[in-house]
């Protein structure tokens, strides 16, 4: 089964790291393949970042995202550019914290920069949050895999930072997933 | 033994470079070929080997032919404007016989043209971009594994034949990161050494002279200058320029076999795609998605010299159609070959070819 994901912020925010890792979770450690790209270019710098990741079972021939069913999204202008046309079979992971609009389809709202500071006293961390959030609502890779390609990614020292952080999407995703539930 | 690892095309350019054992490294940064460099910079000199960055792209050109004089495994990596710099003298290791390998993740040109977006708009500069008569060897990865595979394969071929080998990648393959099986070690051919009381530009049957290493003891003399089997220049004997010049090409064009790499989907077709690079990507997703319609498909690794024996093999074909992300720079190569229409299908701008666009193509009347 052929996934797209596309994931949007702003530079700095490590939205091209959040698609390597879960590419290096899928490949190395949950037995699929994967191809990561991006969004090179000066606007990536400045204005909205974007990377994309394709996750299958069998062997990626095309290599380029063209239509997502994933999205995660942790700016309002990611949203805009990157997530606004969200199809409304897509499902979309969006930081509530930081996007204000809303897509078309199933969405779970995460609190991730918000939780990234006050929680963990570090707002750095916010893109792992997303990612455990991420892999909740999706099931996209087993949670173990993407604990070690964080593990394997991440500055060493902030290891146990890091784990928490993706604890904490994990967690935030189970409460989203309850409001989604009784909102429909 | 293998492993499994999530990198990088160009990460991987890089790896299968160290793996062919590459031990010198000249260069000067440039998008999107930079994290070759970088990933050199950081590994070559845990394993005793030069990183070198240079003044510009005339001086890394220069310093891996040096390099390659005294033996090394010698490398550079560039793009648009960079390979332009290079020309001058990458028709010199052409004269000189200087084996060495040059790395182009092609980026959307002319001029500084779309630093950050791939192309394939370099196919003839790098088959005739310096001046004068000579050959060139050019291979095209499609994958981060290709990028592996096919970097450590130029450097065996770039001995073998004493000529600059080209790695034609583009800013696609390079920049994307997709799962590579990394062998422990992969296969090296050396480079054949001068046979002592013979002379360093005589060659034999297969037109490849051996190689005076620098250091070795040997007296040569290595000029870019029209010379003679001894090296010393000779500039205005008329048919010493003809022989060294036929030499030059025909030692990779009499070749043309041995290094051929390409694959043969379905020869009795009617419609044959032909691609190398990126594109081939497209054209192996089209076929995956119509299963049972009968595409023909000449999957290309050794652009240059070009495999034109292989075009043969399509006995039904009736049109051959060349996605390229240029404005049909192999098409036009093609065409020399065939005798039934060739449709080149461009796309530029740094967008691969969408499954639709071909399809499209595909369907159009002939």
């Amino acid at each position: 089964m052929r996934h797209e994901v596309r994931f949007s912020g702003f530079g700095g925010q490590g939205i091209i790291l959040s698609a390597v890792i879960l590419g290096r979770a899928a490949v190395m450690y949950d037995d699929k393949f994967a191809v990561q790209t991006q969004v090179y270019g000066p606007e990536a710098r400045g204005g909205a970042s974007m990377s994309a990741l394709i996750i299958d079972d069998e062997q990626i021939l095309f290599p380029k995202v063209t239509h997502p069913d994933i999205y995660v999204i942790m700016s309002q202008e990611g949203f805009e550019k990157y997530g606004a046309d969200a199809p409304a079979e897509a499902v979309m992971v969006l930081d509530s914290s930081l996007v204000h609009s809303r897509p078309k389809c199933r969405c779970y709202e995460i609190p991730a920069t918000r939780e990234a500071k006050q929680t963990l006293g570090r707002d750095i961390v916010a893109n792992i949050v997303m990612l455990g959030a991420l892999v909740k609502t999706t099931g996209i890779v087993n949670e173990a895999a993407l604990e070690k390609a964080i593990l394997d990614s991440v500055p060493k020292g902030t290891e146990a930072l890091n784990t928490k952080a993706m604890k904490k999407g994990i967690e935030l995703a189970e409460a989203a997933i309850k409001a989604a539930g009784q909102r429909a | 033994m293998t492993r499994t690892e999530f990198w990088q095309g160009n990460t991987a350019c890089a790896e299968g470079a160290l793996a062919a054992g590459c031990n010198f490294f000249g260069g000067y940064p440039i998008t999107p070929s930079t994290e070759v460099a970088e990933h050199m910079a950081l590994r070559l000199p845990k394993k005793n080997g030069v990183f070198i960055q240079m003044e510009d792209e005339l001086a890394s050109m220069a310093a891996i032919i040096g390099a390659s004089w005294t033996g090394a495994r010698a490398m550079t990596a560039t793009s648009g404007p960079g390979f332009s710099l290079m020309m001058e003298n990458i028709g010199f290791a052409a004269m000189t016989e200087t084996p060495c390998v040059i790395v182009n993740v092609q980026r959307g040109g002319p001029s500084t043209g779309q630093p950050t977006m791939g192309a394939q708009g370099d196919m003839m500069q790098c088959r005739f971009g310096s001046h004068g008569d000579y050959s060139v060897i050019a291979l095209c990865p499609a994958s981060v594994q290709e990028m592996f595979e096919l970097t450590a394969k130029a450097f065996n071929l770039a001995d073998r034949y004493r000529v600059p080998v080209f790695l034609m990648a583009d800013e696609i393959v390079g920049h994307m990161r997709e799962k590579i099986t990394v062998p422990d070690s992969v296969e090296r051919v050396a480079r054949r050494e001068l046979i002592r009381g013979t002379l360093p530009f005589a060659a034999g049957d297969d037109l490849v002279p051996g190689f005076a290493t620098f250091g070795k003891g040997y007296g040569v003399h290595v000029t870019g200058l029209t010379h003679d089997e001894r090296g010393y220049p000779c500039t205005t004997n008329v048919k010493i320029h003809h022989n060294l010049v036929k030499r030059l090409v025909d030692k990779v064009e009499n070749a043309r076999r041995d290094v051929a790499d390409f694959d043969i989907i379905n020869p009795d077709a009617g419609d044959v795609f032909i691609a190398y690079g990126a594109p081939v990507r497209t054209v192996q997703q089209v076929l995956h998605d119509n299963p049972g319609r009968k595409i023909g498909f000449l999957r290309i690794r050794t652009v240059w010299p070009f495999p034109d024996f292989a075009l043969g093999q399509f006995k039904n074909a009736r049109r051959f159609l060349v996605p390229e992300m240029n404005f049909g720079q192999i098409a036009r190569e093609i065409e020399r070959h065939v005798r039934v229409p060739v449709v080149s299908i461009p796309k530029l701008g740094g967008d691969l070819h969408l499954p639709g666009e071909l399809m499209a193509a595909l369907e159009a009347r002939l």
